[in-house]
């Protein structure tokens, strides 16, 4: 204690010491800190230095701390490192059931119940995930987006159909995608708009819709010259080349008369990512059972070649 | 504690406070552990630089894309920034690196989401997905809240002024060469036509860039187009067979 302090007088006030300091009079408090705030700071003082200890933390030169240039700390923590493990973990407990997956048939997922229930479930995450966005959360399509839970299939329906084209894509950048192009009729100007009238008319009536006779007469023949070699002579279509069936009420670009004209006015371009650089093998075959599996699959006996 | 803030406070008026010099180095030894706390940590900064194979500069049509997506907010609703925790590697792909944003300014990185995290959106959908969505995102996804932006297709892209706007990135970092802002405005147009005549020109500039039309009428240069552009190179420059997220090197 210094001369100083014993002349230290507490103001009468605020009972509170003041420091000795005095302006005309006006001397100025010394009020402490609140105890709560002082041990809520020394405690995380105390804390960032075990943090320092057990955490990643500081800079190092390269060399001195292993590979890397930092510290790694006690704990050797790695969010990245975390998160391999937590999928590797995923990856273990899904194992058998893509195990069980692999080579089987559709027919023989469905005599499987626990098989079944698991291609279901990893099916249905992965579609919500990445297909649902176009097709629709009920696998309803969209127009230009295919309903998948109809027969209708342009590139085919069976599992292997169905895998290959999650695979490689339509129209996508993967260099064995499936691949052919519609030409644009109207804006190319390949035909005329009175041609593509009659041709509309003459699709239509495929399927039932009738229209002026004279007009499907013309139409029919535009329709032989320019589209029977992909959507073949009776209109059926052609899964190798994705080419429509014509001759059925289902409709990608819609069913109305003008929708029509316009689907071959514009010569629609439908492009479906490749999967193969997202999705693993076995992701890609839960899918592929899922979407077979959610009514329209062809062949169910048939297992996958795996290509 | 008295006793304690007594001795302080004693050093503290004898020494510093009836000490003009003393008090001076004092403020100067003060003032320079923050300054050190603050300034220290960048001399490290390039050893927290990750190097990825594969990170380019955007293209001038998706940097001005990129300038539409922040024009209209789209940050607001979603981030760019995949975080290394299980699910949203399951759901958006593998987690994001910080060497993924290297040429973004300012970054997109974020937790609000509103809408799905895009920073693995490119190639994932189809163009005319994308243009469907904008138009109206209810054709595509009907229990979608995003409004539509039907006016970007209809609006002409002003690139006028692109190479500008590539020099002053550069000033802040992003390594666009002397030819990348000398060709910017003819490379808005070229990277929109997959049989342009400086197609080699444009690739060697930005190796891998996607060159097509996007927004689905070649016959003018729109907003769209650059947002498309911009959206389907988003998370594809790195090549994630090749990338070791195991090496030593890359985890932490």
């Amino acid at each position: 204690m210094s001369e100083h302090d014993k002349k230290r007088e507490t103001d009468a006030h605020t009972g509170t010491e003041t420091t000795g300091h005095e302006w005309d009079g006006i001397k100025e408090l010394d009020t402490p800190l609140p105890r709560w705030w002082l041990y809520i700071f020394y405690a995380c003082c105390a804390w960032a230095v075990v943090y320092w200890i057990f955490m990643p933390a500081w800079p190092a030169l390269p060399g001195l701390a292993g590979e890397t240039d930092h510290t790694r700390g006690l704990r050797n923590h790695s969010e990245r490192a975390n998160v391999a493990m937590a999928l590797d973990a995923l990856d273990a407990q899904r194992a058998d059931g893509f195990a069980a997956l692999a080579g089987s048939s559709i027919t023989e997922i469905e005599n499987d119940p626990e098989l079944l229930g698991f291609v279901l479930a990893a099916g249905e995450a992965v579609y919500g995930d990445n297909c649902a966005t176009c097709h629709g959360v009920g696998a309803q399509g969209f127009v230009g987006y295919p309903n998948l839970n109809d027969d209708v299939w342009l590139w085919g329906g069976s599992y292997d159909d169905i895998r290959t084209t999650l695979t490689v894509g339509i129209r996508s950048e993967h260099p064995d995608t499936r691949f052919s192009q519609m030409p644009a009729y109207g804006r190319d100007q390949l035909l005329s708009r009175a041609e593509i009238g009659d041709v509309t008319d003459y699709v239509l009536s495929l399927s039932g819709t009738s229209a002026d006779v004279g007009a499907i007469q013309r139409g029919a023949t535009v329709f032989e010259v320019q589209c029977a070699s992909c959507h073949m002579a009776d209109g059926t279509g052609d899964r190798a080349q994705g080419a429509p069936n014509l001759t059925d009420r289902d409709w990608l670009y819609g069913g109305s008369r003008e929708q029509v004209m316009a689907t071959i006015h514009r010569g629609p371009y439908g492009v479906m990512p490749a999967w193969e650089s997202r999705l693993d093998e076995a992701t890609i075959d839960a899918l592929a059972a899922y979407v077979f599996l959610l009514g329209g699959g062809e062949d169910a006996t048939a297992g996958p070649t795996g290509q | 504690m008295s006793g304690k803030k007594s001795l302080w406070s004693d050093l503290h008026k004898s020494l510093f406070e009836k000490n003009s010099l003393i008090l001076t180095v004092g403020v100067l030894v003060t003032v320079s552990i923050g300054g050190i706390v603050e300034i220290a940590p960048l001399f490290y900064l390039d050893s927290t630089i990750e190097e990825v194979d594969g990170m380019r500069p955007y293209t001038p049509l998706e940097q001005l894309g990129r300038d539409i997506y922040l024009r209209e907010g789209c940050y607001n609703c979603h981030s760019q920034m995949i975080r290394p925790l299980r699910d949203e590697v399951e759901r958006y792909g593998h987690y994001s690196l910080a060497a993924e944003s290297m040429y973004d300014h300012p970054f997109q990185w974020g937790s609000k989401r509103t809408g799905p995290d895009v920073a693995r959106v490119g190639g994932r959908y189809s163009d005319e997905w994308h243009r469907d969505h904008m138009r109206r995102p209810q054709s595509v996804v009907p229990e979608s809240v995003m409004p539509a932006y039907p006016f970007l297709e209809t609006s002409e892209l002003d690139f006028g002024n692109v190479a500008a706007h590539l020099r002053a990135l550069r000033t802040v970092g992003v390594p666009y060469s002397d030819e990348m802002v000398a060709a910017a405005v003819s490379d808005v147009e070229t990277q929109l036509d997959p049989y342009a005549e400086d197609y080699d020109g444009f690739q060697e500039r930005y190796p891998g860039a996607v060159m097509r039309d996007f927004d689905g009428n070649p016959d003018r240069v729109t907003e769209l187009d650059a947002l498309i552009a911009y959206l389907q190179v988003l998370g594809t420059m790195v090549d994630f067979s090749t990338y070791e997220a195991e090496a030593d090197e890359n985890l932490r």
